[in-house]
Formats: C-alpha cells, structure tokens, sequence
C-alpha cells in the first residue's frame, strides 16, 4: 500500500492533548443506568428496573486498548453506549481528558466528534441506500467539512483499511463480504480523526481467518493514528491478544480490572476464575470435566443482596450475602471480592489493620 | 432415570467399525435465480455408532448444508443432490416421504443454533415435546407429559415440572439450548446433528452445553455430528475432525492428529490465525490472504489454491485426490511433502 497517499491526520484544534500522557484519557465515575420496566395498575411495592449498570468506576488511559469481558446481560454494551453517550446515565459522570463530559469546556457535539464505535452487525450499521464512500464521508460533512473534503478524505480511509477506492468506494453495504463492511465502519468510525473508538463485538461476527485479518488492521490503525481502545468482546483469547488492562462486569458491575497478563495468569475473583477456566482447552487429553459455573447469570432486575456473586460462588459464606463488597483500590489489579479486603468478616480475607 | 427407559449402549461399543452414517460422494446444488450454488463438491464422511465427530470450516464451506442434506430439509424444487446416504444400512435419498417423517426423530434428530428460531413460540415446551412424542409412540397425554418430564430432568433444567409450562421466550438462551436438546432426543434417536449448537451461548453456558452432550453421547450411544466453527469447542467434544473449504472436506483426522500435526495448508493457516494464550504481546496474527471461494464460481481445481502459499500449476488444474496420511489422517492436497515441517506447536497452554 502506498503510505504517501494519506499522511498522518494532524489533530485540529479541538483534539489537543490537554492533561498529558499521564491522565487518564477517560475517566468513568459512578456510573448508573436503570432501565424502568413497565408496570400494571395494580402492581404493588417500588417500580422494578432492570438494574443494567450500577455503580461503574474505571479508567482508560492513553493509548491504551482496555478490554471489557462478561458474559451477556451484565452490561457490556450499555455501559459502551454510555460511554458514547448514545444512552444518558441516570447518575454518574464522565471524565474526558480531564474535561467533564457535556460541561460548557466539552459538549457533547465536540465529545463525540473525539469518541467513535463500531458495532458487531456490520449490515445494520451502515445505510443501506448510501455507498460507503458517502457513508464514511457522511460525519465530517456534518462538522461541517466541505463535501469534496470529505469524500477525498473518506477514499484515502477505504485505502488505508484495504479496499481500494476504485473497486469499492461507489459499492452499497449488501455488495460487500461481512469482513469488507466492518472495514468500511472502521473506516467510518475514523473519518473524524477520534481519539477513542469503542469496538462493542466488533471482530465476533467475522469468520476466523477474516477476523485475523480485521484485528491485524486494527492494531496498525491504533499505532499510526495513535487511537486509544475499548475493546468489548465475549473472547478471551482476542481480549487477551489486543487488551493492556482488561475490565472483567458481572452483573452490572465491576468485579476486577487489571493489567492483562495479571488478570489472565493470576486471576482473584472466583468469577474470572470461573470465567477463564470456561474457555476451551485446545487439548482433547485434558478436556475440561467439571463446569466452572453451573447455571445462568441471575436476573438483573433483581440481583442478588450482598456480593451479587455469592449465589454461583464456590468460596461464598454467609457474610457474602450481606456486606456488599467494594472495589478494593490497588492502581494495578483492583478486586470487587471479600476474601481480598481486610477484615471483612470472609474466612479467606486478610486480617484487619489493627488500629 | 428409571422413568425413561433409553436404550442402553455401553460406553465402550463406540469402536464399532462398519459407519453407521456413511456419505458417499455427496453433492448439493442449489438454484437461485439465474446463478447456480455449488454448495456441496464430493463430500465422504464416515461415522461409527457412539462416534463423535466435529466438522470445522468457515461460513459458506458447507458443514451446514451436510447437516440439513442429511435429514434432507433442502427444499426439493431448487436442490440438486448427488451422491449417496446410508444410516443404518438404508439409502436416504430414496426414501418416500412417509419413511422419512419415520426417520426425522427416531433415528436422526438436530439440534438448531437458535433454539428461539427453531421452537414453536406459541406452544409450551412441553406440549412441543409431547406433540412429537405422541407423534411417533402410541402414548397417553399422561404417559408423554411424564416421558418430557424425564426428559428435562435429564438434560438438567432446574424445576423442571414448571419449566414443561414455560413458552421459549420465557427461558434463558443456555436453558432454551437444553430444551431444544432435550426434544431432540425424545425419540431416542441414534444420530444427534448439532448445528453450532454453542455458538450462540456465552462461555460458562457454552461449556455447560458441551459437557451434557458428552455425558448424553456416552450414555445413550449417541452418534454426534457436531457442525463448529471454533476449534476450541470441537476440541472439548470431538472423537474425529473433519475440516471443510468449499464444499468439500479438505483434511480429516482425531481431534490430536489434526491439533498437533495438520497437514492440509487451510488447517495449518486456520490454526495459526487464531489468538490464542500463548502469543507474544504486539506479535502479529498470521492472516490467510484474499476471501472465501465464491460457491457461483469455484475455480476447476484446489479451491484453496488462490489463497495458498504452496500451491503450484497443477494445484489449479485438477481437484486434488484424498491422501491417506496413516491412522486414519486424509487430506486433499498435492503439497503434502512441504507441509510436514509445519506441523508443531498446535497445541497451546490456552488457560492460566
């Protein structure tokens, strides 16, 4: 591929690098979505919701690939879309480079023109009636590009993501292969030069040998436009391939974020314990015998009391169903887990600090 | 498990030599419109009682197609089918549609990716189970309702007398995949063809799900098909492989064989291009150039060959045959002596 065709974007002027490269790009604090659920007339007793995100704290730093694994329903993708601000928070704020999301320093036109994704259904997300060239060019023409800007622009994006413009830029999506048109949104999703991208499943659609080549993709993209990741997928292997820190939910919540390798190697909580020994052995010798977890994740409408693992966790005592636990606040590795906090009243937990 | 009387095979017939499920030379076209869909090129599958065995490939290289051939759910007008079938002995491409509706059930069943899509949404599970218990077997209401009652105690669904009465939609996709298995072997049949049957369900479900058809393989003798496209599920449920390109089976062998020494450049390429727990940090994945082969349009001879790094003029020309490789390992492919050096280090630590 010719190199000189796109040279590296320049940032405009709203994308500077303000805190350094020591703040936190993102900062999520508090974050809480409830979505209310319908009731009858005569229904008794507070309104239900399903409790989808509740009380989610992280940060993404810059340049880094975070990745977000769980298994479905405990809010991967809501919390993706609250990140993107597509779903408001009931409570909660976000921290963009140290800026406050949606305050008079960063409205949201300008946070989102900083923050794009791409989704796992490559065919839905793109307008069918529109060539892609005209899809990719679509956004910056909106922040007010030039038209012919734009579509410059957005036949250099088709060539740097391997779809040569002559061939493909004047095709519709249902002309493409499902691994051309996620290069299309990922094309897409870089046309307003971002700084964050949110990959919610955006590689699990795509057969192996194609999704080898979109990863490859991605991590080149990541290095030559310097972008910073949210990588939310239900396979640990990938997760583990692209992912620096890797953010394990549960139920709506945090259980435990960390650096990769300490999280995949020496994983604390029981339910990335259970999580990872879930993966399939590769080995047909040593075939997994026992299922890590038995049954399906409770309901989120009305999670368990206390640590909302304790129904499913092989290392539950009675204290578990009672003191909900906290993050703990190691910088490195954190831990939503009693047997890890001091004092808890949990057998396993380290002793108090005498006082 | 004394209410339902399956049929016992022990553990230990799963060596039985002559196929019970015999495909010879299978091949399926399909019509749609002007183009023609060579879906099918000369497939041969051998499956032994109490056998399982996986079939790999990417989306388009027919592993469904053979699943569906088998129980013959192609619509009749727009299918060409070539070729041979035999389970137990009997052709299935002849059969009238009064032995087939015979043979769906009792002798083959399937397991569906989306048991949403595959289940009825405006009856319960129970009536579903039922309806096709009473289907097949001179049975009272009472004496079905009591048969898919052990049933889904089997396939381990939590209270399961309240669970008969549920509709799908009310169940949880991990507990939809055990009903749907459930009512896949009410007839007792003797060939389970599983549609990746996992592939729609989360990691700690999706093991669930592959240790209870372990478990029902070797309790009840079951023949498995198991059609994937995760090599890591075939790896935890699988006897034999076959890995498929294009309407055909490229490369055949056990789960060990094809995991430590493939021999086929697709299985080779397939292998490297997966993330697995052993990779260096920032080390690039081994990608396989180009796309899948276009099934309007397949080239007359290897249709690996415009992606393979090996191939030559004579992989273009002719389709290559079936090499026998030594216990029971077959691939189709004129380069065998360039692929034996690539053969180790397939079998990663792939967990902490």
């Amino acid at each position: 591929m010719d190199s000189s065709v796109i040279s590296r974007p320049r940032p405009p002027s709203s994308h500077i690098d303000i805190g350094g490269p020591q703040q936190a790009l993102l900062s999520v604090r508090g974050l809480i979505k409830h979505f209310p659920l319908s009731r009858s007339m005569f229904a008794r007793g507070p309104a239900t919701a399903v409790r989808a995100v509740d009380g989610v704290d992280f940060d993404i730093r810059k340049g880094e690939t975070l990745g977000v694994v769980g298994e479905s329903g405990c809010g991967k993708s809501t919390t993706a879309r609250l990140v993107m601000q597509l779903t408001m928070q009931d409570k909660g704020e976000l921290v963009f480079d140290g800026q406050t999301v949606g305050s008079r320093a960063l409205p949201l036109r300008d946070f989102r023109r900083q923050t794009q994704m791409v989704f796992q259904d490559s065919y839905s997300s793109l307008n069918p009636r529109m060539t892609i060239e005209d899809s990719i060019a679509f956004a910056p023409s909106v922040h007010g590009v030039p038209h012919k800007q734009a579509i410059v622009k957005a036949r250099s994006l088709l060539d740097r993501v391997g779809l040569s413009p002559v061939r493909f830029a004047g095709r519709y999506p249902h002309e493409l292969s499902g691994g051309q048109r996620q290069r299309v949104n990922i094309a897409r999703a870089l046309a307003l030069e971002p700084r964050l991208v949110i990959l919610d499943e955006a590689v699990s659609a795509l057969d192996k040998s194609v999704e080898a080549q979109v990863l490859n993709l991605l991590l080149d993209l990541k290095e030559e436009f310097g972008l910073t990741y949210m990588f939310i997928s239900h396979d640990l292997h990938v997760v583990r391939y692209v992912s620096q820190r890797v953010l394990v939910m549960y139920l709506g919540e945090v259980v435990e974020i960390g650096d990769v390798n300490e999280v995949f190697d020496n994983p604390r909580h029981p339910y990335t314990q259970a999580l990872l020994r879930s993966m399939p052995s590769m080995d047909p010798n040593r075939r997994t015998e026992e299922p890590p977890l038995s049954g399906d994740p409770p309901n989120p409408i009305n999670p368990p009391s206390g640590c909302r693992f304790h129904t499913r966790c092989p290392h539950a005592q009675p204290v578990c169903s009672q003191t909900p636990p906290p993050l703990s606040d190691e910088t490195g590795h954190a831990v939503r887990c009693l047997m890890y906090q001091p004092g808890s009243g949990h057998s396993a937990a380290p002793m108090g600090v005498a006082a | 498990m004394s209410v339902i009387d399956m049929p016992v095979h022990t553990p230990d017939t799963v060596a039985d030599s002559t196929p019970f499920l015999s495909i010879r030379d299978l091949h399926v076209r399909f019509s749609a419109g002007r183009k023609t869909i060579d879906a099918l090129n000369g497939v041969d599958l051998h499956v032994a009682r109490g056998e399982t065995v996986a079939l790999i490939g990417e989306s388009g290289s027919g592993k469904s197609v053979t699943l569906r051939t088998l129980m013959r759910l192609h619509p009749p007008r727009r299918t060409t089918v070539s070729g041979r079938i035999e389970v137990g002995g009997r052709d299935v491409l002849a059969m009238s549609p009064k032995e087939l509706a015979a043979f769906r059930g009792p002798v083959v069943s399937m397991v569906f990716q989306e048991p949403l899509l595959a289940l009825d949404p405006v009856y319960t599970l129970g009536q579903q189970i039922e309806e096709m218990l009473r289907r097949h077997e001179p049975l009272s209401r009472d004496q079905a309702r009591a048969r898919a009652l052990a049933l889904f105690e089997r396939v381990r669904i939590p209270s399961p007398e309240r669970r008969l009465d549920a509709y799908p939609h009310e169940m949880s996709g991990g507990m939809r995949q055990r009903a749907m298995i459930a009512l896949a072997l009410a007839c007792r049949p003797q060939i389970l063809l599983a549609d990746e049957p996992t592939t729609a369900l989360d990691a700690t479900v999706q093991i669930q799900i592959l240790l209870l058809l372990r478990e029902l393989q070797h309790e009840l003798g079951l023949s498995i098909v198991f059609v994937t496209h995760d090599i890591g599920a075939a790896a935890e449920i699988a006897d034999r492989v076959a890995v498929m390109y294009g309407g055909r089976i490229v490369e055949q062998g056990t789960m060990s064989q094809l995991l430590t020494a493939p021999r086929h450049p697709y299985t080779i390429a397939l292998l490297k291009s997966r993330a697995h727990g052993a990779m260096e940090p920032g080390q690039r994945l081994e990608t396989i150039a180009g796309s899948p082969p276009d099934l309007s349009a397949l080239p007359p001879g290897c249709s690996f060959a415009p992606r393979c790094p090996l191939a030559i003029e004579a992989c273009h020309a002719a389709v290559p045959p079936l090499t026998p490789l030594g216990n029971g390992q077959t691939a189709r492919c004129i380069r065998l002596d360039q692929t034996a050096s690539h053969t180790q280090g397939f079998v990663h630590a792939a967990r902490p």
